[in-house]
């Protein structure tokens, strides 16, 4: 199932990245560098999504006592983590050309910060924390308090931004030439299977672990050789 | 477009290019990371199954 | 004990933990000492133009409550799990949850309201209007006790963990963010002439919504640390 993930994010980056520099026009107000939008909006995006699913998982290991479930959230906590370094990271360097810093305390961007601390909080409570069942539930129930506390992060962020009137990022003007749209769209899926694939393996070893000791996985290195 | 002009980004080559340059190198990381990690574990069972005795 | 009424629990509780807390009176002063200490490391930092502090002032104070409230939360549940008291609060047929609101009570009352009084203090130092003064001691009188009851989810999750001080505070700062911005908010507000209604009734729904979703948290919490 894996390699299925792997080769369509590979094929969806290669058309996204295509239309995106190729065939998408340079925009009028941004010059070329807009063109990081291709793939600062997916991190953002998915950095986001990732939190909520592994909040998710999370709340479902808690609730019903299944560790699959668990085990899917702590495999999801990097790749989110990681994807809000890189919107970050994305953001900042779209930022200097476009507004004359590294950095601009806007809503999105200073709440994508919260959310990287979000991450970085639940993988440093789970690696604390020795009995994995404690750990599981115990970064469960931080996941859950995250997410709900989110909105209410990007509200307060919106609302102590808006005060202290700072740049606004803006889009492309009205609307988005269909083109943009076309390879934000590969960009999103692409980034999206790659997030899965990557989740999925880890998983995988994420249950190898836990498990170590029983009969199934011994057999099924027996089955290997 | 020409690739010199492809590459120059119209002057905004460092930020561009630094962009995505990071993206592929989180990404590498990653994976390498991932694969790292299950061919550790591999190992640790395959160490333990011998261990166990055959 | 079955007979406690819910006032009656909540007293005994906190007259415990108060007693208990005078008798480590360092531990207390510690924090106030923590406060002040930040509070005037800042203009040290950033230079003594008055203009500049003044504008800062508020965002400041704030911060520093903020990391001073965060240093006292190992205490609140640490002493009692390592001695276990808290376990058999756990099994006692009460409810576990008006136990942490009243523990979070008594470790505001150590640690969160002496901030509140000593804070125009400190306001002054920065050349705070008498009404930005009585704004900032409102904020902290409302926000101090969010922090201190969000905090006591964090110090559940991280019961008996190495780490200590930093790991919960790395937990718990992310979610304290809106209470910072809406606390500062509103002293930044009287400062610059503004109403600071909108910024006093945010923080005081925050209150209402921490105090009576947050001990439950907790408790579900102090469960799972202590399985």
């Amino acid at each position: 199932m894996v390699p299925w993930f792997s080769w369509s994010a590979a094929i969806f980056f290669v058309a996204g990245l295509y239309l995106g520099f190729f065939v998408a026009p340079t925009d009028v107000q941004q010059g070329e560098a807009y063109r990081i939008m291709f793939i600062h909006v997916p991190a953002s995006i998915l950095s986001m999504f990732i939190y909520l699913v592994m909040a998710g998982y999370a709340a479902l290991g808690l609730i019903f006592n299944t560790r699959l479930s668990s085990m899917m959230a702590s495999a999801l906590a990097p790749t989110g983590a990681l994807l809000a370094f890189l919107s970050l990271w994305t953001g900042a360097l779209w930022g200097k050309p476009m507004w004359g810093s590294w950095w601009v305390w806007d809503a999105r961007l200073t709440s994508e910060l919260i959310l990287l601390f979000l991450y970085i909080g639940f993988i440093a409570l789970h690696a604390s924390i020795e009995d994995p069942r404690r750990a599981d539930r115990a970064s469960a129930l931080l996941a859950i308090i995250g997410s709900v506390n989110v909105p209410i992060i990007y509200f307060s962020v919106q609302w102590w931004n808006t005060l202290h009137q700072g740049a606004t990022i803006k889009f492309t003007g009205t609307s988005m030439h269909e083109v943009m749209q076309q390879g934000l769209l590969a960009m999103l899926l692409a980034v999206w299977l790659y997030a899965i694939a990557m989740t999925l393996i880890r998983v995988r070893s994420i249950i190898l672990e836990r498990e170590s000791k029983t009969q199934w996985v011994a057999e099924l290195m027996e089955v290997k050789r | 477009m020409s690739w010199a002009e492809f590459f120059a980004m119209n002057g905004y080559a460092w930020y561009v290019w630094g962009s995505y340059g990071m993206v592929l190198l989180v990404f590498l990381i990653e994976i390498v990371m991932v694969r790292h990690r299950r061919a550790r574990i591999l190992q640790q069972i395959l160490l333990m199954r011998d261990e166990g005795g055959d | 004990m079955n007979q406690l009424s819910l006032l009656g629990l909540i007293s005994l509780v906190v007259r415990r933990d108060l007693v208990l807390a005078m008798r480590r009176r360092a531990d207390v002063l510690t924090t106030l000492i923590f406060f002040v200490m930040v509070v005037s490391l800042f203009p040290l930092g950033v230079g003594p133009e008055m203009e500049m502090l003044r504008k800062m002032a508020p965002g400041l104070v704030w911060v520093s409550a903020l990391l001073a409230s965060m240093l006292s939360l190992g205490r609140m549940f640490s002493a009692d799990y390592l001695d276990g008291t808290l376990e058999q609060m756990m099994l006692a047929p009460q409810s576990l949850a008006i136990v942490v609101l009243s523990k979070v009570l008594a470790h505001w009352m150590v640690s969160g309201f002496p901030l509140v009084i000593i804070a125009p203090v400190l306001g002054m130092q920065f050349d705070m209007s008498a009404q930005a003064l009585w704004v900032l001691m409102i904020t902290l009188l409302l926000g101090t006790p969010i922090l201190s009851v969000i905090g006591a989810a964090g110090a559940a999750l991280t019961l008996g963990l190495r780490g200590g001080g930093a790991l919960v505070s790395l937990l718990v700062l992310p979610l304290c963010i809106p209470v910072l911005i809406f606390g500062a908010g509103a002293v930044e507000s009287v400062v610059s002439g503004i109403n600071a209604g909108s910024n006093l009734a945010l923080l005081g729904a925050i209150l209402v919504m921490a105090l009576a979703f947050m001990p439950w948290i907790t408790a579900h919490a102090l469960r799972i640390s202590l399985e």
